[in-house]
């Protein structure tokens, strides 16, 4: 396996961005911005994956980080962009954390229709709230990037480079943490949980880890997708978004922590022209090529790689 | 206090509706293990269905009593036609898979289906009001009620009362509940566990069909109609217990119930009280309320 090569190669990928970014059009930015925020979410998602777990409620996280960056920005004025995702990764991780000692006992569909339900919980909330502008949600202030404010024209550009560098620390500290015994214990607690017990380590605790760090990815994203689109809306917690998260998830596998990314920007292509084309059957685009692949690639576009190096 | 009438009518009215909305996916979770997300879809599906047909049946200036018949007709019609495509066609494929890539697939199913409806119908809202206002209304204290929403409890009773004896009574019954119990024992003493699936996936799909073709003339049918009932739906079988038909009964009556007294009381929860309720009955009693023992297998 070439996994070693996993982060240079992001990393580098990342960094053609940045470096092409002034040359990219505003729409390419957006998208760009766009897949990393999903593909972070994917990110977390994969973990959980690993373990066997599908949370159909994710977009409960993104949408944490997406309005604690803006209430952030709106009611304490902080209008600093690692600060928002800062504070939306520390929300989505606290209320995992509290959630967790719940969820980290359930599995299969139950882990799943759980999630769903808490994720709609705060879309119910969120969209009776008038102080957070109900159903129509809210605008999210311009963003300052360190103390300094960019200008219009660049505005995108430095959320894709601040977005880049972000995506690639969480990337390395999540695949850091894949080395490490808790993570690598996850494929073990899919395949037999009560033989993970058996060798005395906690599975529970192991998932409730699991959780929380999803969550934390799932609320950086969020924020990310806030402060990139300029506006938020309780539809970021609605059960539809969830499914676009597992669709990316399911689109890219688990065999790397660079494939969520890829995924996200195959979703996004996939969205894009798709739309582009005709408008109303995008997403029976969507569907048939989930479709195509969880029936002939399983472990997602990812196994198409590995496969390749096996043979 | 004095709405407390009011309260107790329009929850057992919601309840009923939801109850058929609802009550085909667990009838499917409970024979095949799918939790079936393509349920919105076959409500949307029902819903078009009865309101183009209907509105023609109108516009040709038939006699409009029998519209209530149009309905029901387009609803078996349309779930009759493609409850099996998608069984026979890709669903039974998929049995050997876990139940949360089944999920998957209807998930796949529901966004292919959402956008074959807007292929058919167009993204412009239809309107077929007429058979709604065709029965007067009635009332209690001195609230006043469209009698057409009776027809929905008629179907929930109905369809509740007949699914119950149907399993309890028949022969047809008590094999199916052998197919729930094992479907493997059940293929290997000659039960043709292939048709039941077919048929209960019909089924239960048609039920969701019916729901959505009776809600048709109170609402515009509008794209994303089926979108909320997936959810929804989710809630009433969780609360209840997935595949068990008394839960569902119970969880509509619950989930109508509470959402009524909060549209009366404080309609500022009212969204966010039916999932905490879900959200509740899964923490405590993840197999719902109505939920039996798993039976043990070697």
């Amino acid at each position: 396996m070439s996994r070693d090569r996993t982060l240079p190669i992001l990393g580098a990928v990342l960094l053609a961005v940045v470096l092409a970014g002034p040359l990219l059009p505003q729409w390419a930015l957006f998208l760009v911005t766009i897949a990393i925020a999903k593909g972070l979410v994917a990110l977390g998602l994969m973990l959980l994956l690993r373990a066997g777990l599908v949370s159909f409620g994710q977009a409960l996280y993104y949408c944490i980080g997406a309005y604690t960056a803006g209430s952030v920005g709106k009611f304490f004025h902080v209008g600093d962009m690692l600060m928002q995702m800062l504070a939306g990764a520390a929300a989505a991780a606290l209320v995992a954390f509290i959630l967790g000692f719940l969820l980290a006992r359930y599995r299969g569909i139950f882990f799943g229709l759980l999630s769903l339900a808490l994720s709609m919980i705060l879309y119910g909330l969120l969209a009776k709230n008038e102080a957070l502008g109900s159903t129509d949600g809210f605008n999210v202030l311009p963003s300052t990037v360190l103390g300094i404010r960019p200008t219009e024209a660049w505005v995108r550009y430095v959320v894709v480079a601040v977005g880049c560098g972000v995506a690639l620390l969480a990337t390395a500290l999540v695949y850091r943490y894949l080395k490490t015994p808790l993570g690598q214990l996850a494929p073990a607690i899919k395949d037999n949980e009560i033989r993970v017990e058996y060798m005395g380590t906690s599975v529970r605790n192991a998932i409730h880890v699991l959780y929380v760090i999803a969550a934390a990815l799932s609320g950086i994203g969020g924020a990310l997708a806030a402060t990139t689109v300029g506006h938020i809306d309780p539809d970021m917690a609605y059960w539809t978004t969830s499914g676009e998260f597992i669709f990316i998830t399911i689109l890219a596998g688990t065999g790397s922590v660079v494939a969520p990314f890829l995924g996200a920007a195959i979703f996004g292509i996939i969205h894009t022209v798709a739309f582009d084309l005709s408008p109303n059957t995008w997403q029976m685009s969507l569907g048939t090529v989930l479709l195509l692949v969880i029936v002939f690639l399983p472990d997602g576009l990812w196994s198409l790689f590995t496969r390749r190096k096996a043979a | 206090m004095d709405q407390i009438p009011a309260v107790l009518v329009d929850g057992i009215f919601y309840a009923a509706w939801l109850f058929v909305a609802a009550v085909g996916m667990t009838l499917i979770y409970g024979v095949m293990k799918i939790v079936n997300l393509t349920h919105g879809s076959f409500y949307a599906l029902g819903a078009y269905a009865a309101a183009s047909l209907t509105g023609a049946w109108l516009a040709k200036g038939y006699p409009p009593m029998l519209s209530y018949a149009v309905l029901l007709g387009s609803a078996v019609l349309v779930s009759v036609i493609v409850a099996p495509l998608i069984e026979r066609g890709i669903l039974r494929f998929m049995y050997t898979k876990d139940e949360v890539v089944i999920l998957l697939i209807t998930y796949a199913l529901f966004l292919i289906l959402e956008d074959t409806i807007k292929l058919i119908w167009g993204v412009d809202p239809y309107f077929i009001a007429e058979p709604y206002g065709l029965l007067g209304s009635f009332d209690v204290g001195d609230l006043s009620y469209p009698t057409y929403n009776l027809i929905l409890v008629g179907i929930a009773i109905a369809s509740g009362v007949g699914l119950t004896l149907m399993l309890r009574g028949t022969r047809i019954g008590k094999l199916l509940l052998t197919v729930i119990h094992d479907p493997e024992v059940s293929r290997a003493m000659g039960i043709n566990v292939d048709r039941f699936y077919l048929v209960t996936f019909t089924f239960g799909s048609m039920l969701a069909a019916i729901g959505g073709a009776f809600t048709a003339p109170t609402v515009s049918v509008v794209p994303g109609l089926g979108v909320e009932i997936i959810v929804l739906s989710f809630a009433v079988v969780v609360i209840g217990g997935l595949g068990s038909l008394p839960g569902a009964a119970l969880g509509a009556v619950i989930v109508g119930l509470v959402r009524s007294a909060t549209i009366h009381y404080a309609p500022e929860v009212e969204l966010f009280v039916i999932y905490f309720v879900m959200a509740l009955v899964l923490a405590f009693r993840p197999r719902g309320l109505f939920s039996l023992a798993e039976p043990r297998k070697i």
